[in-house]
């Protein structure tokens, strides 16, 4: 009885430490959010503007950098919708109305979702060991001491190019997808490329791509938060820099994933 | 005191339950080098940190130039950091610039000066530290006295009032060694810092230190000229004295070479 009262005593301590280790991370989140903001906003005016030359820099790292494995991936998921949805439209014999499904799965869901996984497994990992290499060579530390913010310094610029590469992505994965799944449709269910496009068309309205992009603005925001959180949290050398690369992106994906749940529960149902 | 650069009072400082400083009482005068040194975890690299900011004492106070760090808003801490130059002791030079625009970004950030002029001064400073001709090199093509001696270049780019020195000799041979403890002294002398050196290496203490202090879990156990400490009589400063002296030195290799049947 003994043993089994300290068993619960211990799983019990353990999740509080778990649940203020988790809340500590969200609040350290939310303070680097709300600081680039306000460097964002009042750094020129503190003769600290936000570095635009870094902020290029990043958005060719982050976007264009990415396009062809971002092209080959929205291709394949545009392919692998059209073929599983006429498949299983078939079976009512309602084929001829999958253009309406694939649109709206792919540019509602499907394209921001592939775009924002791409991005945190790609560039969200890159900027936690970035990160957490300047933080155990005290590189961050030296930037504080020389009167630099390193928010300002070395979160504003990837996330400013994350807030506009990632939509910009999903943008391009929405054309890529839907021209995937237009080749499957168009030679399946024998119609012209142009009928595809015009169904495409009708089937979605502007709230839907509303939608899409809203979503990917959110997932490049945690994407990066993720990524810095983690990084400035590294401890320990190399190994450690491994440990929370690996971190940040399954807390990435996590994210992702549980805010497109979130997203679908608010606005689609 | 008048005429000191930093003043510690009273200074505590607590790693969860275990007390890492206690009572650090510590003036550093205007213009001289004081050589902070100790054993491993004497407490060392806490101090500095306290004196560079970066941790908040948990009593006591810590003032640079006459400014108590505690009582600073995060703007003001910002404006007295661009008076303050420091040398880490992994040189914290960023990988991604060249030696030169990690001088330079001091400059960049504080300055409204163009380009060419601060490229002048970069030169300068790159000289000043026996490194010209290297600015265009990235730091992992430095050897680690390079590192070292770029990083003091960067520390003194907007020659500041105080510099901050973490084991400037670490890791470095003796001949190095030396070299960087030529470029504090000439550092001091011509550009009339107040500079600090936190150090293990009691040969590079004693050559450049106008007043050191022992640090020893966490207390102050003596301060003085590099003569006095080193004639103080307390056990726990010849201790220190004696385990890394060059003697100490030489009785470790006759040790070694009765171990190989050398000797």
């Amino acid at each position: 009885m003994k043993a089994a009262k300290a068993t619960v005593a211990g799983w019990a301590l353990r999740l509080g430490i778990m649940t203020v280790d988790a809340l500590d991370e969200l609040g350290f989140a939310a303070v680097l959010l709300a600081k680039s903001l306000y460097w964002l906003v009042l750094g020129r005016r503190r003769n600290q503007p936000v570095r635009w030359s870094a902020v290029v820099a990043q958005a060719m790292d982050i976007g264009v950098t990415a396009l062809p494995i971002l092209t080959v991936l929205a291709m394949t998921i545009g392919i692998m919708l059209a073929v599983q949805g006429i498949y299983t439209l078939r079976l009512f014999g309602a084929e001829s109305r999958v253009t309406t499904g694939i649109a709206l799965s792919l540019i509602r869901e499907f394209s921001s979702l592939v775009t924002g996984i791409l991005v945190a497994g790609r560039s969200g990992s890159a900027l936690a060991a970035r990160l957490g290499t300047m933080t155990i060579n005290r590189e961050i530390d030296a930037l504080s001491v020389m009167g630099i913010d390193p928010v300002r310094y070395l979160v504003v610029p990837p996330l400013v190019a994350m807030v506009v590469m990632v939509p910009a992505l999903t943008l391009w994965s929405h054309l890529v997808s839907l021209l995937g799944a237009g080749l499957i449709v168009t030679h399946t269910l024998d119609i012209g490329l142009l009928t595809y496009a015009r169904q495409v068309i009708d089937a979605l309205r502007l709230a839907d791509l509303v939608h899409g992009l809203a979503k990917s603005v959110i997932f490049s925001v945690l994407i990066t938060l993720v990524g810095v959180v983690n990084g400035a949290m590294v401890q320990g050398g190399a190994e450690g820099v491994g440990r929370m690369t690996t971190r940040s992106v399954v807390q990435a994906l996590s994210a992702i994933l549980v805010t497109d749940m979130v997203f679908a529960f608010a606005v689609t149902r | 005191m008048s005429g000191a650069a930093i003043e510690i009072a009273g200074l505590d400082a607590w790693y969860g339950r275990r007390q890492v400083l206690k009572g650090i009482d510590l003036a550093v005068r205007d213009g001289e080098i004081m050589v902070i040194m100790g054993g491993s975890g004497s407490g060392k690299s806490t101090l500095l940190s306290h004196l560079l900011g970066l941790l908040q004492p948990a009593r006591g106070t810590v003032r640079l130039l006459g400014q108590d760090l505690a009582a600073l808003t995060p703007r003001q801490l910002m404006e007295l950091r661009r008076r303050i130059g420091v040398a880490f002791q992994s040189g914290a030079l960023f990988s991604s610039l060249t030696v030169a625009e990690n001088i330079m970004l001091p400059l960049e950030e504080h300055t409204a000066l163009d380009r060419k002029t601060m490229e002048i001064i970069v030169r300068l400073k790159l000289e000043v530290v026996n490194l010209a001709g290297y600015g265009g090199l990235m730091p992992a093509e430095l050897s680690g006295g390079m590192v070292k001696r770029a990083a003091l270049a960067r520390a003194i780019v907007l020659d500041p009032r105080l510099l901050f020195c973490d084991e400037p000799s670490a890791g470095l041979d003796p001949v190095v060694s030396s070299a960087i403890d030529a470029l504090i002294l000439r550092l001091r002398d011509a550009m009339r810092m107040t500079i600090v050196v936190v150090t293990h290496d009691l040969a590079s203490a004693f050559a450049i230190a106008d007043r050191m202090c022992v640090l020893d879990e966490g207390e102050v156990i003596a301060l003085g000229r590099p003569d006095e400490i080193r004639a103080c009589p307390l056990p726990r400063v010849q201790n220190l004295l004696n385990r890394r002296t060059p003697e100490a030195a030489l009785d470790a290799d006759a040790y070694l070479r009765r171990l190989l049947g050398e000797g």
